[in-house]
C-alpha cells in the first residue's frame, strides 16, 4: 500500500492519543493537511480494506480484566482445523500460526481470571492438544505503535 | 488525597467510564461529531463523553488510544517473537535494555513451564522482511551482549484472527459460567 505524505502523518501521529475534540477528525485533519472530509472518507476506506482495524482504545489488561498468551502444539495437517477451533472464542483476539513445535499462538482476554481459565480448559479438553499457559509477569514497554 | 482513597476514586471513576470504554472496544464512529453519536448511545451529554475520554486519557487503565492499524496489512509481514532464557537474577535488567531499543515494540516476562518451555522474557521485534527482522535481532544480541543467552525467533506465519480485546464484555458467549 503506498501513503502519501499526509496519510503517513496521519497514521503516525495518531496511533497514540485521540484529540478530545467534539470534532476529532477536524484536529486530525487540519494537523495533517488535509480536510475533515478527506481523513473522514481515508479512515472509513482503511477500515473497510482491514488496514485499520478500528480507531478506539486498546485496554491495559493490568488494570481491567484478565487475559494470557496461550500455546498449542498442533500436528501440521490440523493447524486449519484447531486455528478455527480456537478463533471461534469471543474471548481469543489474537491468534497467529508461528515457527515452532509449539505452532499456534494466541491471546485470550476476559473480564476476570476464572473465565480466561475456563476458556483454556475448554480448548485443552476439545483439541486433546499439550497447552502452555504464560500469563504476562511484568511488562516494561509501552506500546507505541507502529512508526510507518 | 490518600492513596486508599484515591484507589476507591479511581475505581468508582472506573466503573462510570466503563460503559463508554465498551463502545470504544468497537470502535469510534467516523463521522463528523462521534462523541456525540457515543453519547446518544449512552445516554450521556457529549461533554461527559469528551470529560471521560480526557480522564481515560490520562489513567492507566488504556495502554493507548487511537488508530488501530493493522500491521501485516501494512507492509509489516515479519514479525517475531522471540523468546530467551535469561537467568532469574538477570531478568529484570536484560528486560529494560531491551525495552530500550528502537526494533523492540513489546518486552514481556512470563512464566517457564518446564520441561516443555525454559523461555522467561519476549520481545516482538517487526519488520517488512524476514532478513531484515534477524539483522535487527542479531545487531540487538550484539550491541547489549546477549549471545549467550538462549533464545529463538518465532516468526508468524499466518495471522488467523486480530481485533479488540473484549475485556469488559459482561455476557461470555460459552457454555462455562464465571465464579
Amino acid at each position: 500500500m503506498t501513503l502519501t505524505d499526509q496519510e503517513r502523518q496521519l497514521l503516525n501521529s495518531y496511533q497514540r492519543g485521540l484529540p478530545v475534540d467534539a470534532r476529532p477528525y477536524a484536529v486530525m485533519a487540519e494537523s495533517c493537511g488535509m480536510t475533515e472530509q478527506q481523513v473522514i472518507e481515508r479512515l472509513q476506506s482503511w477500515q473497510d480494506s482491514g488496514v485499520v482495524s478500528r480507531i478506539g482504545a486498546v485496554v491495559n489488561h493490568q488494570k481491567v480484566g484478565s487475559s494470557t498468551l496461550a500455546a498449542l502444539a498442533v500436528p501440521e495437517q490440523d493447524i486449519d482445523r484447531v486455528a478455527e477451533q480456537v478463533s471461534a472464542f469471543a474471548e481469543v483476539n489474537h491468534n497467529y500460526q508461528r515457527e515452532h513445535v509449539y505452532n499456534l499462538w494466541f491471546v485470550l482476554a476476559a473480564p476476570t481470571k476464572a473465565r480466561v481459565d475456563a476458556v483454556l480448559e475448554q480448548i485443552k479438553t476439545e483439541t486433546g492438544l499439550p497447552l502452555l499457559n504464560l500469563p504476562m509477569l511484568k511488562s516494561h514497554h509501552l506500546d507505541l505503535g507502529f512508526a510507518l | 488525597m490518600n492513596s486508599h482513597a484515591s484507589a476507591i476514586n479511581d475505581a468508582m471513576e472506573l466503573t462510570a467510564a466503563e460503559p463508554l470504554l465498551q463502545l470504544l472496544q468497537e470502535g469510534l464512529p467516523i463521522v463528523e461529531r462521534p462523541y456525540a453519536q457515543l453519547a446518544e448511545q449512552l445516554g450521556w451529554s457529549e461533554q461527559q463523553v469528551l470529560d471521560t475520554m480526557a480522564w481515560l486519557a490520562d489513567s492507566d487503565i488504556v495502554r493507548r488510544m487511537g488508530i488501530i492499524v493493522k500491521h501485516r496489512t501494512l507492509g509489516f509481514k515479519a514479525n517475531a517473537m522471540v523468546v530467551w532464557d535469561v537467568p532469574d537474577d538477570q531478568v529484570d535488567a536484560v528486560a529494560e535494555l531491551m525495552a530500550a531499543e528502537p526494533a523492540v515494540t513489546l518486552c514481556y516476562q512470563r512464566p517457564r513451564r518446564l520441561p516443555e518451555w525454559r523461555y522467561n522474557l519476549f520481545c516482538m521485534i517487526h519488520g517488512y522482511e524476514r532478513d531484515a527482522v534477524l539483522a535487527r535481532l542479531s545487531e540487538l544480541t550484539d550491541k547489549l551482549g546477549l549471545n549467550d543467552i538462549s533464545h529463538q525467533p518465532l516468526f508468524s506465519t499466518r495471522c488467523f484472527k486480530q481485533c479488540g480485546g473484549r475485556y469488559l464484555d459482561k455476557a461470555p458467549t460459552g457454555g462455562v459460567k464465571d465464579v
